[in-house]
């Protein structure tokens, strides 16, 4: 076991894009559920509806952008259709009652990733190892999905604030 | 995973396996740290009211830092059978000790999503073989032994 906050290889680095990517895609599949779930409500919220189309196509595109990464390394990606069956099987068992809940829940999605791309990124920081890919590049990359997932949390936030 | 928490989750696993207090030097072992650190760093825990340490017998955790290593050990639960069950990685004891430094609790919660824990976790946890009783380590140890017959 090592103890610190460093990634050291190649293979540890794929791994942890892989873990992004599965994130990415546990918002992309429960934003698309929570969309239809509003689909067959009788009162559609149109703020509410515009934020998870938003988070789901921004979430598609981050997914995109860490498998053209992790293409790189060399290293296998994750079936975006099982992870999507993953989510389906458990999604029934915390399904939102409301709109409330569908925003927490989309809250704790942008906190979530912002604070795995952070952290990820401070491991890289700390890290003097070489990498199949050029270091301060992959760094810029998660540094632009981390603001744009900060800027999601901020907007939730303020959709819930106005909801007061 | 914090250092903080890696150390009470081990401090806990040992104090399991060795029913009573986990000595500094298996402790060390564990972590793969000089015994100096492994002072230094149980020395922190005791001034945050997570440890106490007594001379010549060991550590043990008092009753918040009993709450923190289960805690610490449910983050830990995830990261495997996130490995074993999402990634399908044969060796995922290896890569969850890798990976547990990075892998934040947020993060492990979302990760448990789309897992199925049992409800028992983290008491399904078993210090010896030092992964989660649910997940087969039979595979993992095949690859070893694959390994060490091509070595």
């Amino acid at each position: 076991m090592s103890v610190g906050h460093r990634v050291s290889s190649d293979h540890q680095l794929a791994r942890l894009l892989q873990i992004g990517i599965v994130l990415e895609e546990v918002v992309e599949a429960r934003s698309y559920h929570h969309y239809q779930s509003l689909d067959e409500g009788s009162e559609l919220d149109a703020e509410i509806e515009s934020l998870l189309e938003h988070a789901a196509a921004e979430s598609a595109e981050h997914r995109e952008r860490l498998e053209a990464l992790v293409e790189e390394l060399d290293a296998e990606s994750i079936p975006f259709d099982e992870i999507e069956a993953l989510v389906e099987a458990q999604y029934g068992k915390t399904e939102p009652e409301d709109f409330d809940d569908i925003l927490y829940d989309q809250l704790c999605n942008e906190e979530t990733a912002y604070k795995f791309y952070d952290d990820l990124v401070g491991a890289l920081r700390a890290s003097e190892a070489t990498f199949g890919i050029d270091r301060d590049r992959l760094i810029d990359v998660l540094i632009e999905i981390r603001e744009e997932e900060a800027d999601g949390v901020e907007e939730v936030t303020k959709i819930m604030n106005k909801r007061q | 995973m914090n250092t903080a928490d890696q150390y009470v989750k081990a401090i806990y696993l040992l104090q399991q396996m060795e029913n009573g207090p986990a000595s500094t030097g298996a402790l060390a072992d564990r972590l793969d740290v000089s015994p100096a650190s492994a002072n230094e760093m149980i020395g922190k825990l005791e001034s945050r009211g997570l440890a106490e340490h007594e001379k010549y017998k060991g550590v043990t955790l008092t009753d918040d830092g009993i709450v923190r290593a289960r805690d610490a050990l449910q983050t830990y639960c995830i990261i495997e059978r996130f490995l074993a069950n999402v990634l399908s990685v044969e060796e995922f004891r290896a890569e969850a000790r890798e990976l547990e430094p990075v892998i934040d609790d947020l993060v492990a919660e979302r990760l448990d999503t789309i897992i199925d824990r049992n409800a028992e976790c983290p008491d399904c946890f078993d210090p010896e073989t030092d992964a989660c009783c649910h997940l087969d380590v039979a595979s993992e140890a095949n690859v070893e032994a694959e390994e060490q017959r091509a070595d």
